[in-house]
């Protein structure tokens, strides 16, 4: 990275694992499972009937100003998560915003960045199903009366709640961030994209402190049933959600989708030493490449994209493999995926590959799409912040092949560097290294 | 590092062309891309017309269709725009042994792109067999059915807005970074400026950016027309995209993909590719007001302008042609205007200020991108091409927005403007190239 150090001083999540960060690091740390039946939906006729799922606790109401509650009928769930997670993120970087206390603001809105991932966002079904049924001629849905009646049922502000940069406009309302605004849609790396970004346009000086992440609400009818029709969601395990994600594991089955928001608060080093922040850990580089494959869903069996992402990120860095302490990848369980990340990983890092210890978060916190690498940058935080890797889960005999150090057992160690990396259906890849504040 | 970022190549699927310079002259002539819809059956609607691609067979475009045939419409014409601006630009595509003497990994996509199009086949009858009035609740099992016996998981898969990233990525082997935004109507801006971005602090040597959009779908329609977005002006459709006019009443949606190839201006020097025009200014920047409007005094507007002129390092009088957002809607047309007039004062009146929806149509994810590539070209021909159906000005809308004719101009600096629902603003400023 040229340009000025940039710390992360903030950390807000709404996860399968709890309503913030503390509980998610409590819960990673006692070795809970995110995973359960679907609630969201009836799900029994679905070949996989679980997900990860935010506690049922979970409200969006908390977490918008009372001026601003009429609001809340224009957020879909992806919205709402995101907006809940913001606060977290916020508070926690002690800064102040309009919304969490005005008369003290201490961020300066034209240069605060905002750069929030997201899904493709899949519409309410229940909500449209009133006006939808109303339109049906010989069993078949008649466009004709959707024109001239059944759409004058639907709320006029409709479409907003399902446009993807929605995340972002919601929250930079709220907190009023008026900077550079921004919202990549790369499935399941927007979040570990959008943080980069981020971290980039303060390191070319066009703001001085950013909210990113990403946030994604995949327990949707819709969303689930095009995981498994194109063969990603594990369909075996409905009776044993906690085992059903093993990423690198022998025993691999299949991948478990979920719903969150990760946000950071990324700023300057020397203005966060200079206010006194709790400081996380250093956005250390970044890489990006693409995976080429021809079946969109499917990686090189090489993983060649992810290699280059993390070989860039390294460049970008300033570091060779042996420095690195943690890795946290992909690792969604699906074998063919882990395979080639795995080949990946080790192609890029060499022998230091097999040493380094390496914890893949999705067996408890399932894959959330947008958010899920930006739930790894955050737990790659915790873990530099407490000097402790928590013990992964359902990886009980490595699959073959995979020479990847898989971290069974919690291990209390000095993390200086942290390795996350990413890929997605599609192709596009990231790799994200963070340093310990030294 | 800072690298100079110039364009080596352009490439549109538009309303009114699938080649840049039919394109060019269309927007020169007259032409535009307004027509009664025929995606699917609009004659009930509230709007019944719109500017869609005609005639485009992506099997025209490509020697590996079975690799790309389920592409969504947008990923499709991004295929046939892109293919275009490589060949400007001499990048070699679909082929494992490219000689064009580019590093793969220093070759990235950044796109504007957005989602595809629900597949109706089987989304509204999956509803109606689930949907349950007595209980006013959804069978799953029932939507499962229908949607599972009807549902193409490819298609499925190729509505994520990433997909044309990944299309693109695969035609021309691409690995470098590779992103894809979706702010709105200004996703392909941000895309563009955001890209040239990545090739200024050296992450890569070339980006493929632009935008690839669709959104000409009934839910699309239906949503645009419950937010009254669109024009009704069914019995006037050739005219009813008529930004800055009195009797403005909304836009008029279109698709399509506009991709423009960014270069370091190193790398295009030792290429020996030609430089079209270079990129000097970005600007990004929220309202942080409301979703659903504009900020009433186009604060996040003028702080985009103002942050590209920082950007670009140059003075507000350097400015010479603005091309606009100009949607045609009554809210976007005036406050943009305003925005014109608080960034530039009073040097607002002399810079000739068009929007090219009047003949494109709202390409939405990609409108930015197509409006740029018009920019460039103004450029290149010294010409501006003008706001087309501007026969009843708004009397409170007075700047000189160059009606109806294009104006021969020799302009060096010349500024794009895009806003996106919810707020989000992106400027570009791009310079006729010089050593």
């Amino acid at each position: 990275m040229t340009g000025p150090k940039i710390a992360i001083t903030g950390l807000g999540a709404v996860s399968p694992l709890g309503l913030n960060c503390r509980q998610l690091w409590d819960n990673l740390c006692a070795g809970n499972c995110g995973i359960s039946t679907i609630t969201a939906f009836d799900p029994s006729d679905f070949e996989c009937k679980i997900a990860g799922q935010a506690p049922p606790e979970f409200n969006v109401r908390d977490f918008v100003p009372k001026a601003m509650r009429k609001t809340i009928k224009l957020m879909s769930r992806d919205i709402e998560l995101a907006v809940a997670a913001s606060w977290e993120a916020f508070e926690s970087s002690g800064h102040k915003t309009q919304a969490i206390d005005p008369e003290n603001i201490t961020i300066r809105p034209s240069r605060t960045a905002i750069s929030i991932g997201a899904g493709l966002i899949s519409c309410d079904l229940c909500e449209i199903a009133p006006a939808v049924a109303n339109c049906v001629s010989n069993g078949e849905f008649d466009l004709h009366k959707w024109g001239s009646e059944g759409m004058q049922q639907i709320t006029p502000l409709w479409l907003l709640k399902y446009l993807p940069n929605m995340l972002a406009c919601h929250v930079g309302i709220i907190h009023d961030i008026q900077g550079p605004g921004n919202n990549i849609i790369c499935a399941e790396v927007a979040g570990h994209l959008s943080i980069n970004e981020a971290a980039q346009i303060i390191a070319r000086g066009d703001a001085d402190l950013a909210i990113a992440g990403g946030g994604e609400a995949k327990v949707n009818p819709l969303v689930h049933t095009r995981q498994i029709l194109i063969n990603r969601a594990n369909t075996k395990s409905n009776d044993n959600p906690h085992a059903a994600c093993r990423p690198f594991d022998a025993n691999a089955n299949g991948c478990i989708f979920g719903e969150a928001a990760g946000l950071v608060i990324l700023e300057k080093l020397d203005d966060a030493k200079n206010r006194n922040a709790d400081i996380y850990a250093i956005f250390a580089g970044a890489g990006q490449s693409t995976n080429l494959s021809p079946k969109w869903e499917k990686l090189e069996s090489d993983g060649k994209g992810i290699q280059i992402a993390i070989e860039n990120a390294l460049a970008d860095a300033g570091v060779k493999p042996q420095q690195i302490d943690l890795i946290i990848p992909h690792g969604t369980g699906i074998a063919a995926d882990d395979s080639a990340e795995s080949t990946a990983i080790y192609n890029a890092l060499g022998a230091a590959a097999e040493k380094i210890p390496c914890l893949p978060t999705k067996s408890m916190l399932s894959n959330t799409g947008a958010a899920a690498g930006a739930l790894d940058i955050i737990i790659a935080a915790m873990i530099i912040k407490n000097g402790k890797i928590p013990a992964a889960k359902n990886c009980e005999k490595k699959a073959a092949g995979c020479r990847l150090n898989i971290n069974t057992k919690p291990v209390e160690k000095n993390i200086n560097y942290a390795l996350v990396c990413g890929y997605t259906y599609g192709g596009q890849t990231a790799a994200v290294i963070l340093k310990a504040l030294t | 590092m800072t690298n100079r970022v110039v364009i080596t190549g352009l490439g549109i699927v538009s309303p009114i062309g699938h080649d840049v310079q039919t394109v060019w002259n269309g927007i020169l002539t007259g032409a535009h891309g307004f027509a009664k819809t025929t995606i699917f059956d609009a004659s009930t609607f509230p709007t019944q017309f719109c500017a869609e691609v005609k005639n485009y067979n992506l099997k025209d475009w490509t020697s590996r269709y079975d690799v790309h045939k389920n592409a969504n419409r947008g990923s499709a014409f991004a295929i046939g725009a892109a293919v275009q601006a490589c060949r400007a630009a001499k990048i070699d595509i679909e082929t494992d042994n490219p000689k064009d003497s580019i590093d793969r990994k220093r070759l990235g996509i950044y796109l504007g792109a957005g989602e595809g199009s629900v597949d109706n086949n089987f989304f509204f009858k999956a509803i109606i067999d689930a949907w349950n009035p007595q209980t006013n609740q959804m069978d799953w099992t029932a939507w499962s059915r229908v949607a599972r016996a009807r549902m193409n998981a490819q298609r499925e898969l190729e509505q994520e807005p990433n997909m044309p990233a990944t299309h693109l990525a695969y035609l021309c082997g691409a690995r470098g970074p590779a992103r894809s935004c979706l702010t709105a109507c200004a996703a392909s801006t941000q895309a563009i400026g955001e890209a040239a971005m990545i090739i200024r602090s050296g992450q890569a040597d070339i980006m493929i950016s632009g935008g690839a959009h669709s959104m000409i779908h009934p839910l699309g329609i239906t949503g645009f027309n419950r937010l009254t977005a669109l024009s009704t002006r069914n019995d006037e459709y050739q005219t009813a995209s008529r930004p800055f006019s009195a009797s403005r009443d909304g836009f008029v949606i279109g698709e399509g993909s506009a991709i423009l190839i960014l270069e370091s201006l190193q790398s295009a020097k030792k290429r020996g590719v030609e430089i079209l025009a270079e990129i000097i200014g970005f600007g990004s920047s929220c309202d942080a007001f409301r979703v659903t409007d504009m900020h009433e005094e186009a604060r996040g507007a003028v702080s985009a302008i103002e942050a590209a002129i920082k950007d670009a390092g140059i003075s507000y009088k350097d400015v010479q042609y603005i091309n606009a957002h100009g949607t045609s809607t009554v809210e976007n047309d005036s406050i943009e205007t305003l925005a014109i007039k608080k960034a530039f004062r009073d040097a607002a009146y002399n810079i000739p200020v068009s929007s090219v929806k009047s003949m494109l149509g709202h390409l939405i994810g990609s409108a930015g991108a197509a409006e740029l590539m018009t920019c460039v070209l103004a450029l290149r021909d010294n010409i501006l091409p003008p706001t087309a159906n501007l026969n009843d000005p708004d009397p409170a809308l007075d700047l000189d927005y160059i009606p109806n004719r294009p104006r021969q101009k020799k302009v060096d600096i010349v500024m794009s403007e895009s806003f996106g629902f919810g707020g989000q603003n992106d400027v570009l400023i791009l310079k006729r190239y010089v050593e």
